[in-house]
């Protein structure tokens, strides 16, 4: 086991994880974000229509990404959760909501209007808790020993409140460019007007959120002007991802703009891991800090690398099955 | 009054896990009954066995998805509210989780799949096959549930360094002494659970003459399963509290109301445990009856809670009533399934409208019996959180305020209550639709999904198909 540095595994492992959720169950909870602002219920069902057969898989990697940090860094589980403690409620509560309104919406009729006022406001909560998390991650946590020490409400500031906006409408990007990609008619149209506006949106959020952060903590200051320029490449690359959502869909290349609009996610991901790495609890404890003992993360690396290859093979053939237009009053065909 | 973090922790956990404890419960016991079914439909040819198995996979569909949105929050919990504990016993309680989350997908991934969409895809064989899975699947799960809490009872091949445990065998921690208890008394509830529902919901469609032909097969073969189950439960739940009596003596101090360490102690058939008095009030009991039980000798030693200091004495009331409900209810479930066999002999079975309405009734009780033994379990426990290890005070996230875990065990009783209300209502929905094929609202969509179960049924939610026939 010397051989290998698992706490280094584990935090890929992970990594990956959550970039897989915040990519597979994005788009998902935009749509929910959207739901509001639909034209009409023909295209509330296409919408729902298009990610019932995924929608599945995408849940699953939150669930996993929990037990895997309880099982390889327990104190980002430990620190995180305390601190988090009211957000991770409101979270949960989005999550049942939405995925038991999903369910129910199919099944009803009166009630319908309440199903989808719970599908729309729990996506919302959902999104705004997340990206309050990605805020609050990135101003850190006050600790001591080994323990959080702060408020109930540190996680809530204007900048982590910022996040989170910006979250809600990121992910409203991408289940609008999602929905021009699997609809058609009047839903699609009504998608793609939307996805210059989301834009701007997210870029306002993004530019604020970029200029702010560097001055949030000295270390995030220096990890950006000090050396290591080619992590500049990785705000670039997420600037050309928007060029390009815009202009390809401007240009109905329905693929491209989905596609973009992931990559600018996964480019503002990896800034995001570049501003704090190695540290997983910033500020002060680093993934090596944070692992478990050698034998947990070994025992249950075993099971995961045994199931994680079928979880992926079970998610691309859902996915391929499921490819193409859903149309208005039918599910797939 | 001061809000007590550590107290209302409790709360919270124990109505979460209370909660999410009664599908599970159902859905182990339940997919062993379809598991049996498909296969006698496999063995017979017999349609009606595919039928029936149909009609409770969509029940099973139901009660599985709500398991699985209840359960979520269990896995958040341990960091929200016992960050302490999380962080203290991380290396074995992780890897555990984990495990019972790998085994969930594979099942959801797999089997579930073909179990819930697959009845006219694969041949009989292969569905009997995915249902067997399933069934094994649900066992695997609490297997390692029921290893986690078991190692919380009775801990074992650990050892601490710095304040933080470390594994030290796996196979001492995941299989210690009172798992093989727990499990088996833990099974043989699910299987009680599954077939005193199939009981009462078969007695419903008797009493309206529905579908008799079936509903006499199900309520028939389930009634002989529970002749030799209720007894077995019985002897087991014994063998379960004399291994308790040995790791946990005053845990059964408590089930007992028993104060001072001494021989000739009755059984208490009701008392009021009072701990200020450290003594009871309002005794009956029939002599030396506990000390029979636990010792198998009426001149036996029981051990009393005056042992341990009045501070670390659990809510001892709630422990005794506990395990008297349990017990009661357990001794109910043998009446019901002795007084099956009589009627049968009598030929009065499925005619007998006290007793097919007796049965109905019936359904709730393994669901409250299951609760209140792990009620006894688990407060019996107390003050520990790990046995004689980590106690409640030395577990709690330590920047947690009363008012915080009041606000938010407010807000899980409101989201559980309105799932309940949905779910319970669906489910109603589904079982008065019966053995009927899929009405003119219901439409299958080629998107449902495994990982949804709920999309395994189609019957309207506000519709008025399934209400209007019966």
């Amino acid at each position: 086991m010397e051989m290998f540095d698992l706490s280094l595994i584990w935090a890929v492992i992970i990594a990956v994880g959550i970039i897989m959720y915040v990519l597979m169950d994005g788009f998902d909870l935009g749509l929910g974000i959207l739901f509001p602002f639909a034209p009409d219920e023909d295209a509330r069902d296409v919408m729902m229509n298009s990610v019932a057969p995924v929608w599945d898989g995408n849940e699953t990697w939150l669930v996993l990404g929990g037990a895997g940090l309880v099982a390889a860094f327990p104190l980002v589980y430990t620190i995180l959760l305390p601190a988090l403690y009211i957000g991770v409620f409101l979270l949960l509560a989005g999550l049942i909501f939405r995925g038991v309104a999903f369910e129910f919406r199919f099944k009803s009729k009166r009630t319908r209007g309440y199903w989808n006022a719970a599908f729309a406001g729990g996506s919302f909560v959902a999104a705004f808790a997340q990206g309050c998390v990605v805020g609050a991650y990135i101003q850190g946590f006050e600790t001591a020993d080994r323990v959080y020490t702060g408020g109930a409400f540190d996680w809530l500031t204007p900048f982590s409140v910022l996040t989170g906006i910006g979250l809600v409408i990121g992910y409203a990007l991408l289940g609008a460019t999602w929905l021009v990609l699997k609809s058609e008619g009047h839903v699609r149209e009504w998608a793609r007007n939307l996805v210059p506006k989301l834009l701007a949106g997210v870029l306002a959020v993004f530019a604020i959120v970029s200029l702010w952060t560097p001055w949030i903590d000295q270390g995030v200051f220096e990890r950006w002007f000090d050396h290591l320029q080619i992590i500049w490449l990785l705000p670039f690359a997420a600037l050309l991802c928007a060029l390009g959502i815009f202009l390809s869909n401007r240009h109905r290349r329905e693929g491209l703009a989905f596609l973009l609009t992931l990559g600018m996610f996964v480019f503002t991901y990896l800034g995001l891991i570049v501003s704090r790495w190695p540290y997983v609890v910033p500020p002060q404890y680093t993934l090596w800090d944070a692992a478990s003992a050698p034998e947990s993360q070994f025992f249950i690396l075993i099971g995961v690398l045994f199931v994680l290859p079928i979880i992926l093979a079970y998610t691309a053939w859902s996915y391929w099955v499921f490819r193409g237009k859903v149309r208005v009053g039918e599910g797939y065909h | 009054m001061a809000l007590d973090p550590v107290l209302l922790s409790r709360l919270q956990f124990a109505f979460v896990v209370s909660f999410h404890a009664i599908f599970p419960v159902f859905t182990i016991g339940l997919a062993s009954y379809v598991a049996v079914l498909q296969g006698l439909y496999v063995a017979t040819g017999n349609a009606v066995w595919d039928r029936l198995g149909y009609f409770w996979t969509k029940i099973f569909a139901v009660v599985f998805g709500m398991g699985v949105v209840s359960g979520i929050v269990m896995a958040f919990q341990f960091g929200t509210n016992w960050s302490n504990f999380s962080q203290f016993a991380a290396n074995f309680i992780g890897p555990m989780l984990s495990y019972e989350v790998i085994t969930a997908f594979f099942l959801e991934a797999g089997f579930l799949g073909v179990l819930l969409f697959g009845r006219h895809k694969v041949s009989p064989s292969v569905h009997f096959f995915a249902a067997l899975m399933v069934a094994v699947g649900t066992f695997i799960s609490a297997f390692w549930i029921l290893s986690f809490n078991s190692w919380m009872q009775t801990p074992q091949g650990y050892e601490i360094r710095e304040g933080v445990l470390h594994v030290t065998s796996w196979l001492e921690a995941m299989f210690t002494p009172s798992f093989p208890y727990r499990f088996a008394h833990m099974a043989l509830a699910a299987f009680l659970t599954g077939g005193f529902v199939v009981c009462g919901v078969s007695a419903w469609f008797l009493l309206r003459r529905r579908d008799v032909e079936a509903h006499r097969r199900a309520l028939s073969m389930t009634l002989w399963l529970l002749l030799i189950l209720t007894p077995l439960q019985a002897w087991v739940g014994d063998e379960h509290g004399l291994n308790t009596l040995e790791h946990q003596p005053m845990k059964v101090a408590a089930m007992e109301g028993n104060w001072d360490t001494q021989p000739n102690v009755p059984l208490l058939l009701f008392a009021l445990p009072d701990r200020d008095l450290q003594a009871n009030r309002f005794e009956i009991g029939i002599p030396n009856g506990a000390s029979l039980i636990l010792r198998h000798d009426p001149n036996g030693v029981v051990p009393g809670l005056k042992e341990i200091p009045v501070e670390q004495q659990q809510p001892v009331w709630m422990v005794f009533f506990s395990f008297r409900v349990m017990v009661g209810l357990g001794l109910l479930m043998i009446a019901f399934a002795v007084a099956g066999l009589v009627l049968r002999r009598n030929d009065r079975l499925y005619t007998s409208r006290w007793y097919l309405r007796g049965l109905q009734g019936m359904s709730l009780a393994p669901f409250i019996a299951v609760l209140a033994g792990w009620f006894v379990t688990e407060i019996g426990r107390s003050p520990w959180l790990v046995y004689n290890v980590l106690s409640y005070e030395d577990a709690v996230t330590p920047s947690l305020s009363g008012w915080m875990v009041l606000l938010t065990l407010i807000g899980y009783v409101a989201v559980y209550a309105v799932i309940f209300v949905a779910g319970v209502y669906y489910l109603f929905k589904v079982i008065r639709q019966g053995l009927d094929e899929l009405g003119p609202d219901e439409e299958i969509h080629d998107s449902d999904r495994p990982a949804r179960p709920l999309s395994a049924t189609h019957v309207p939610f506000d519709g008025s198909t399934a209400s209007a026939r019966s």
